[in-house]
């Protein structure tokens, strides 16, 4: 791997992960098109569409509510997309490791950003005087400083990222000694649950949702037998 | 979201609006887009208030060099809470304010009046509602077999209409309402919104997570009775220890094992 294949994944990773938050919040950095991204990135679209399905599916649990600890998909799901698609022919285990990799990076870059937001914190300290007088530079370059400084986050943590799992993904499936089916039911059962789990948090307290639920879930089957 | 009507309905009403020139509106809807850029837990989204509201600051007599200006941009760019969407209404309230030189202090407390509302509201209705009913709608369609583009641009424009739309509404609410803007949070969609998407989110839901399953496990299905049954008990599961661990950290600790289990063995 030369600094010529982690570097436009690494763009990548930190342009999506500046819109988890600071611009334009548009959700380019959900797994589902983060992840196709960096397939598409890699030549291979609809792999990267499969792994971010996946992700999505356990990205439903950490929505960015008010000042809470969330971790930074943007990032992530590109690292995760880029690793899988990387291994077109889908060998056994493929499919965990890209998640493992999204995950693992997910929770360092939550991190990233809670450091990030201390950072901000401290700029916005030393400006403290020039903000009080209302100064127009010190609010614009405020801003602009904490957008930099997202940008700059996200494309290293991507090509960190990137750049340690990656190979340790190829070494990973080269020692794979589990069935590739089971393989990647376990990995589908485990972000199937987190969403089915997130689903009854986020709407158990509607009124009338479970009734929804259960009929979504009969024309889900449904569709899925007649397929 | 009764704080605020009572803080500022004894405000007088509003004067007809005036026009905001098209470039200060574009200019100020631009920023909003980047209105969290410098959020941290000591002023929050205080400065990006501030950097937003400071192309309309600019129309006020005197112009940026004025004490005016300095001391309308000092003003609004302290603490401020809110959902970054929502907060369009609070710029453009605050716009409205600040260029019809309402007295500082009412604006003190209507910033501080503002902030619960807006941001409970949008928690509810973009990040508890929309954002995950777009997702779940997404996933539905990928599940029926979709291309990338397809589930993609459909998720992108869907999100978005409601995304930007929300912001475009809250600015020009904001901006025709002044200090009197809490009435116009009693919008239906304000208020009912969250709930009937709730509903439709958790139509979705149901719709979606069978269909993005089997589309993932792929041809032939295997282990798909397992899977469903191990989903159920996962789901309780998680629900289960929720307020201990997170389910996106227990399944990066179980795959991890199985990743670790099947390269050893």
């Amino acid at each position: 791997m030369t600094a010529l294949d982690v570097l436009p994944i690494a763009i990548l990773g930190g342009v999506l992960g500046l819109d988890v938050v600071s611009f334009p919040q548009a959700m380019i950095s959900r797994p589902l098109v983060a992840s196709t991204l960096a397939g598409a990135l890699i030549g291979q679209t609809a792999s990267g569409l499969m792994l971010g399905a996946a992700l999505e599916l356990i990205a439903l649990e950490t929505l960015p509510f008010g000042a809470s600890r969330y971790p930074e998909w943007g990032s992530a799901a590109v690292v995760g997309g880029a690793i899988f698609a990387s291994h077109p022919s889908h060998p056994a285990g493929a499919m965990s490791v890209g998640v493992v990799a999204a995950l693992a990076t997910t929770w360092v870059g939550g991190w990233t950003m809670v450091k990030l937001r201390q950072w901000n914190a401290a700029w916005a300290a030393r400006k403290r005087d020039a903000l009080e007088a209302g100064a127009r530079g010190a609010v614009v370059s405020l801003q602009l400083m904490g957008m930099t400084a997202d940008l700059a986050r996200g494309v290293l943590l991507t090509a960190i990222a990137y750049t340690l799992l990656a190979p340790l993904a190829t070494w990973c499936l080269a020692h794979w000694s589990t069935d590739s089916r089971l393989s990647r039911a376990i990995v589908v059962a485990a972000a199937a649950s987190v969403a089915g789990g997130a689903a009854w948090k986020l709407f158990h307290a509607t009124a009338g949702a479970r009734w929804f639920f259960v009929s979504g879930l009969a024309v889900g089957f449904f569709f899925l037998f007649l397929r | 979201m009764t704080s605020a009507p009572a803080s500022s309905s004894a405000a007088p009403a509003p004067s007809p609006a005036p026009e905001l020139p098209f470039r200060t509106r574009l200019a100020v809807f631009i920023r909003l887009l980047a209105i969290q850029g410098s959020w941290n837990y000591e002023i929050l989204l205080g400065n990006g208030i501030g950097f937003c509201l400071e192309p309309a600051l600019r129309a006020l007599p005197g112009g940026v060099h004025s004490p005016a200006f300095h001391q309308a941009l000092a003003r609004e760019s302290r603490y401020f809470n809110a959902h970054p969407y929502l907060a369009a209404v609070a710029v453009g309230a605050l716009a409205r304010a600040e260029l019809d030189g309402a007295d500082p202090m009412r604006i003190e407390r209507f910033r501080t009046a503002l902030c619960g509302p807006l941001g409970s509201v949008g928690d509810r209705l973009v990040w508890a509602g929309w954002l995950p009913f777009c997702s779940l709608a997404s996933l539905a369609v990928f599940g029926l077999g979709a291309s990338p583009t397809v589930v993609v641009g459909l998720f992108l424009i869907v999100y978005n209409i409601g995304h930007l739309g929300l912001r475009l509404w809250g600015l020009n609410t904001g901006w025709t309402h002044g200090l009197r803007v809490a009435s116009a949070l009693g919008n239906p969609v304000l208020r009912r919104g969250p709930q009937q998407i709730g509903r439709l989110a958790a139509l979705a839901t149901g719709i979606a997570i069978p269909l993005a399953l089997g589309r993932v496990i792929g041809p032939g299905r295997s282990f798909m009775g397992e899977v469903l049954v191990a989903v159920a008990l996962g789901s309780f599961l998680i629900v289960r220890v929720q307020t201990r661990i997170e389910g996106w950290r227990l399944s990066l600790f179980v795959l991890a094992a199985v990743v670790l289990f099947s390269v050893i063995r």
